[in-house]
């Protein structure tokens, strides 16, 4: 069975990156698309816990660093949504997540992982924008990370939790 | 009850994660950061990027294809071949036109140089391969890259000049087999050599690393005394072999003038002709002769 977890993680990740590429750019508004890898990483993390999430993240991001056409360090990507993955996954109570809960905790995430993108490149020096299109980078992403969240965290939670019922509490 | 107990114990399990392996993947996140970023275009992560590239590139093509004719629906309807034909002529008739009035004043400039017969020879030494833009990397990023869909095997490497109907888009930045992945000049990391077309002044056009929005390049001029006029058309300024970009190209048009007291030199605001937030069809400068999987325009219009 956590073969199988495993495999549809990796396949919704790549799914969910390919989309993110090639599809949502016609609908972007400034370039700034719904990372949909990050909502697979916080749906792994409020049906499975950190561990997997944190895993999962870590594959998320290397992907996302490395396909084409990402130019950026690699890793950096990796290390926002490892860091999501874990805090997700620490944030969710052992009831069933409420609808409210499931959209605070993508806000946070989506706000906490982009965040974590562009610190990274301030540190590394890599001369990218002034902090006020920044945060209105992230601001932007959030909204759409949110947008998104009835679409995409509903069926990806509903298939993690049918892929290992008998471990879950809901 | 037990029954009750049980699940919870095993919750607590699952909840606490081992520390043991954030720490790991914290680490590895490190390293990959670091490796790469010591690394920089020779770095260990390069090859893990052609494999990704390997794989993916094609996947991306196959998406966007599949969502072209609804991304574009007005289009869709003169999808036919013969309607795409056509398109495709006008569509070169319209970027020659575009490109003539653009370069008009460094063209008569340059035949005022004398140089007209050397540089139009070069100039007319290349060909583009034709190519659509099947991936946007998010702006989430912060890197203003896309990919397109030739490779190597259409005969592209490298530091090859990317431009579509309006002027210059970019340049080539890593291949695959299949894919290519462009560096945008609006990108923050782009530098490229200009030249105001009224004045022949060369400068240096750096991107600001936003698609749409006002003062989407700046032109720093070598010169200080040089003031380029409002909407004077800067165009590429050319290196020797024509890497990484060719000379002559349409790049943008002069919006603003500032002049900076502490700094020796003027920096002017260009909005480029091309629209960056909805790329399409593109062309890699590519020398002429060179073998390609696809039909190669050359410079004299036809298709070899």
């Amino acid at each position: 069975m956590t073969a199988l977890r495993a495999i549809f993680g990796f396949a919704a990740v790549s799914l969910a990156l390919v989309l993110q590429v090639s599809v949502f750019p016609h609908l972007a508004w400034d370039g700034i698309v719904p990372n949909l890898c990050l909502l697979i990483v916080v749906a792994a993390a409020l049906t499975r816990g950190p561990q997997f999430a944190a895993v999962l993240g870590f594959v998320a991001g290397v992907a996302l660093d490395l396909v084409p056409p990402a130019d950026h360090v690699a890793g950096r990507w990796a290390l926002a949504l490892v860091v999501v993955g874990y805090v997700a996954g620490r944030v969710r109570q052992d009831t069933k997540p409420t609808a409210t809960a499931v959209v605070i905790t993508v806000a946070v995430s989506s706000f906490v992982g982009t965040s974590i993108f562009a610190l990274s490149g301030i540190l590394l020096s890599d001369p990218g924008m002034a902090v006020p299109d920044l945060l209105e980078v992230i601001v932007v992403a959030v909204l759409w990370d949110i947008l998104l969240t009835p679409f995409v965290l509903p069926p990806v939670m509903a298939m993690f939790r049918r892929l290992e019922p008998d471990r879950s509490l809901i | 009850m037990a029954r009750e107990r049980r699940w919870r114990s095993r919750l607590d399990e699952r909840h606490r994660p081992s520390p043991a392996l954030l720490v790991a993947l914290v680490l590895a996140c490190l390293t990959l950061i670091t490796l790469d970023y010591r690394g920089g275009s020779d770095s260990p992560v390069e090859p893990a990027r052609r494999a990704a590239g390997e794989i993916f590139g094609p996947v991306e093509t196959v998406t966007a294809n599949a969502v072209r004719p609804f991304t574009a629906v007005p289009q869709w309807f003169r999808s036919q071949d013969s309607m795409r034909a056509e398109l495709v002529t006008l569509e070169a008739e319209n970027s020659q036109l575009k490109s003539d009035a653009a370069t008009q004043d460094y063209n008569r400039n340059r035949l005022e140089e004398y140089d007209g017969l050397t540089a139009a020879a070069h100039s007319l030494g290349y060909s583009l391969v034709p190519a659509r833009v099947v991936g946007l990397g998010p702006s989430q990023s912060f890197s203003r890259t896309v990919t397109i869909d030739a490779g190597s095997a259409a005969g592209l490497h490298p530091d090859l000049t990317v431009v579509n109907n309006d002027g210059l888009v970019g340049r080539v930045l890593r291949v695959t087999r299949t894919t290519a992945t462009v560096l945008l000049i609006v990108d923050s990391d782009s530098v490229v050599g200009g030249r105001v077309g009224r004045s022949m002044e060369v400068g240096f056009l750096r991107g600001r690393g936003t698609l749409s929005g006002d003062g989407r390049l700046d032109l720093e001029l070598i010169d200080e005394t040089a003031v380029p006029a409002r909407d004077d058309a800067v165009v590429t300024w050319g290196s020797e072999s024509g890497g990484p970009y060719v000379s002559g190209v349409p790049i943008g048009r002069v919006t603003n003038v500032y002049r900076s007291l502490r700094e020796t030199s003027q920096r002017a605001v260009i909005e480029p002709f091309v629209d960056f937030g909805a790329l399409d069809l593109v062309g890699v400068v590519v020398p002429s002769g060179t073998t390609s999987d696809r039909s190669v325009i050359e410079a004299e219009g036809g298709l070899r």
